[in-house]
């Protein structure tokens, strides 16, 4: 560790101003600073200040994204067994390994791209590079389906990260969330590589074995798979979002290291859940219409959007109050997407999306509400 | 019987290091200073040079603007040094003593009897006007401006603060007779700690008393302001802290100016911290060898607001602590992952929330670099205003005056929001913004 620091310390004037390496400088930081907290001391204002950093904050959400990430990759393998129909001598190894194969090469993809592109501005508008696509790399390919070609993967995530994030900025500065920006720019972009079935596992299909979503399903039969399989998981879906249980681990950690406001999930939950109840109610006679309001919480990606996605402080509302409002239609949106658009019956991403682009007027509304009642104050006395 | 006002916000930072209520021994330093720089906005005129004689009480520099606001020496004795900064900027006053420090005999003044401007007179004339600081914007009170309110909080809830139940102690009668004569100003609120305060603040005449429960800021003053009488547009409110209103008590009852001051040296490199009698504007050297300095950053006031001092610098003037805390100038390997038990943290990103009583020894280190703001709700925390503290740091970052004051820039000070600074996951420098906004407000606004 001494030895490392020494080496660090003999190398790093080649990577300052002036130095062989000049142009590396914020890539040289950003590995140094991830090997050794920075020795930095406070100047002006506080004299101590708290433990916690961005770096640690984006740690604990990749730690609770390794639940739904390990399911997730089982999955994958198991779906491709599944289709080909040597799903019964598949062992569990079989699965892993060969979801593995499947999801490995599109997360080094999507954190090559992605990194290369964020390191490189950073260098360019002479920053450091920020931590918050180390989660982002990682949410990308556990929001897309297993059959994406890798191409696609990476022209998603630069679209995102040049277009949804360093344009404006970079991160904090984002409006919308960018692993769903990638994830709606395949969908809008290439929709006929995106839609249908075979965009859900990896291979070719046998036949009578369908790679449908559960969603998809349910636009023509009610409750087409139970919600305890729904809950564990067990199906066709983006590759991240299937497992409603490890996902809601992933959330619990979220929820006891305080990073995830709980207002936002709580609500997103609620929200979803009394829509669903009232088109069981009042709604339409279709099937996706009467699904169960449970099961719509573990379909498709609704538990994972309400966990890491809604969650993303950065892009949800920023008041505590605005935070239960932002929530809710979250997960009204999302179900009226769902039930009244069977054409597209994934509607969480869009709800997020717009909701993140309207997070900033609840914002305003509140914060202005409390202008005006302030400003009454001086005037009632 | 009293209004108990509970805070839910806020955050006591546990620091190793406490003061027990004893009080330690010093030998009195030889010099002493005023540092302009402790005024906000002050552009100070010299009264004396290098070389002169000086009594107790005379004046050293007063106020180019109002020359009527006088700041004077708490000790006989000869100027030693006029300390210049940048562009000639006069960043200290340096009085060596001749004589031990001691009252001066400036006549007493029935507070019952005088008027509202034979009072403030008074008060120019010996010095202590400059006792007050005036809100918005924490400056040197205008004399001719009809303050709305005198607030006065009696209780610090800073880490490792002192404690002015204990300080106050003997001294309750003049603390009284402060309060009477500041009543004759304007309105006195006083706001104490709803457990186990002094009769002498939770008793006072002449004031409303309000009693404050919650974590720090609670015994902040602008804290107080906000939740019992918060500051208008258009309207001007004093401040003073207990120390202050005990010497203009004794200026009227016993016509003694007494520069004589308790501070508290605590932190985790201080063997025993403990409490100290001292003089306004002491140099801290005699006190601070009670202290072990190797590697160690001496703060004038607490850690959240405080001013780093040199070994051999001088007390602030309005602080009535010194803390020690370790420097933390060392690299960490790995140090966003460990599991951080040894760390202190208002998230729960650190398993150190499991033991909620447990004592630390933080060191100045930044544990982290800058970043654009990420996290939210984390200041609004630790803030207890009916104020959007992230907001108005935004309005302020980008200059718009309208937008500042709609979101309460007037109501703030450094400390109020010092807080908000240290829980910043993105290191935001909060007290820094704040205070260019708030110069820029006095700049553009008046």
């Amino acid at each position: 560790m001494k030895a490392l620091r020494n080496y660090l310390d003999s190398v790093k004037p080649n990577f300052e101003k002036g130095g062989k390496y000049e142009k590396l400088h914020s890539t040289f930081e950003a590995f140094e600073s991830f090997l050794f907290a920075p020795a930095t001391t406070n100047t002006g204002g506080v004299h101590v200040r708290d433990g916690v950093d961005l770096k640690r904050v984006i740690s604990m959400v990749i730690l609770a994204l390794i639940p739904a990430t390990i399911f997730g990759i089982w999955n994958a393998g198991f779906q491709y067994y599944n289709v080909i129909g040597q799903a019964d001598s598949a062992t569990v190894v079989d699965c892993f390994l060969h979801g593995l194969y499947i999801f490995l090469p599109m997360v080094v993809v999507s954190y090559v791209v992605g990194l290369g592109i964020e390191f490189a501005t950073a260098q360019i508008r002479n920053e450091q590079v920020n931590e918050g696509f180390l989660a982002t790399g990682l949410l990308i390919p556990l929001v897309l389906p297993a059959g994406v070609p890798l191409w696609m993967v990476g022209v998603a995530t630069a679209f995102s990260v040049i277009f949804a994030k360093e344009v404006f900025g970079g991160t904090g500065m984002n409006i919308w969330n960018p692993a769903l920006i990638a994830r709606a720019v395949l969908f809008f972009a290439y929709p006929s590589k995106m839609s249908g079935e075979a965009v859900w596992y990896y291979g070719d299909a046998v036949d009578g074995h369908t790679g449908a979503t559960a969603l998809a399903q349910a636009v023509e039969k009610v409750e087409p798979v139970s919600f305890i399989d729904a809950f564990i998981g067990i199906m066709p879906g983006s590759i991240g979002e299937t497992s409603a249980l490890c996902i809601l681990i992933g959330g619990l950690f979220l929820l006891l290291t305080g990073v995830a406001s709980w207002k936002v999930m709580l609500s997103v939950f609620v929200g979803g859940a009394v829509t669903a109840l009232c088109f069981n109610q009042f709604g339409p006679d279709t099937p996706i219409a009467q699904l169960p309001w449970y099961d719509h919480l573990v379909y498709g990606g609704f538990a994972f959007g309400a966990v890491f996605m809604a969650t993303d402080p950065v892009t949800s509302s920023r008041t505590e109050c605005g935070k239960y409002i932002y929530g809710l239609l979250i997960g009204f949106v999302a179900i009226v997407v769902r039930v009244l658009n069977p054409g597209y019956p994934e509607g969480m991403m869009l709800a997020i999306l717009f909701m993140n682009t309207m997070a900033p007027l609840i914002d305003y509304i509140i914060v202005e509400s409390n202008v005006s009642r302030r400003k009454k104050r001086a005037i009632a006395k | 019987m009293s209004d108990v006002i509970k805070l839910r916000k806020g955050l006591d930072i546990r620091l190793k290091g406490r003061a027990e209520t004893v009080y330690g021994q010093a030998a009195e330093p030889e010099l002493y200073a005023i540092k302009p720089t402790d005024f906000w906005g002050l552009k100070p005129k010299m009264a004396v040079k290098e070389g002169d004689n000086v009594q107790a009480g005379d004046v050293l520099f007063f106020d180019k603007q109002r020359p009527e606001i006088k700041f004077v020496s708490p000790v006989a004795g000869q100027v030693s040094a006029i300390v210049r900064g940048e562009r000639r900027a006069i960043l200290a006053v340096v009085v060596k003593a001749s004589a031990a420090p001691a009252p001066v005999e400036v006549g007493k003044l029935d507070v019952a009897s005088a008027s509202r401007k034979q009072i403030i007179e008074k008060l120019l004339a010996t010095g202590a006007w400059t006792y007050f600081r005036q809100r918005p914007y924490n400056v040197i009170a205008d004399p001719d401006v009809k303050a709305k309110a005198i607030f006065i909080s009696t209780f610090d809830t800073a880490p490792l603060a002192p404690d002015y139940d204990h300080i106050i102690r003997g001294n309750e009668q003049a603390f009284q007779a402060g309060v009477s004569a500041l009543a004759r100003i304007a309105p006195v609120f006083i706001g104490a700690r709803s457990t186990g305060a002094s009769k002498a603040f939770t008793e006072a005449k002449d004031a409303k008393v309000t009693l404050f429960a919650g974590k720090h800021p609670a015994g902040c003053v602008g804290v107080q302001i906000n939740n019992v009488s918060p500051i208008n547009a258009g309207e001007k409110v004093l401040t003073i802290q207990p120390q202050e209103v005990v010497a203009i008590g004794k200026i009227f009852a016993d016509g003694k100016l007494d520069f004589s001051r308790v501070i508290v040296l605590d932190g985790s490199q201080v063997a025993k911290p403990a409490y100290y009698r001292t003089t306004l504007g002491a140099q801290l050297t005699t006190i601070l060898a009670n202290a072990n300095l190797q590697g160690s950053r001496v703060i004038s006031g607490n850690v959240l607001t405080g001013t780093k001092v040199q070994a051999d610098g001088f007390l602030g003037y309005y602080d009535s602590q010194v803390t020690v805390i370790p420097e933390g100038d060392k690299p960490e390997f790995f140090g966003w992952i460990t599991p951080g038990l040894n760390k202190f943290s208002a998230s729960r990103t650190f398993f150190s929330w499991l033991t909620p009583s447990k004592e630390y020894d933080l060191d100045t280190n930044t544990h982290g670099e800058p970043r654009a703001i990420v996290v939210s709700g984390e200041m609004e925390n630790v803030f207890p205003m009916d104020i959007y503290p992230e907001h108005l740091i935004k309005a302020i970052l980008a200059k718009d005056i309208d937008k500042m004051i709609d979101l309460g820039i007037l109501e703030v000070v450094e400390e109020d929001m010092a807080l908000c600074e240290f829980v910043s996951t993105s290191k935001v420098p909060v007290q820094r913004i704040l205070r260019n906004g708030l110069n820029l407000m006095i700049q553009e606004v008046g």
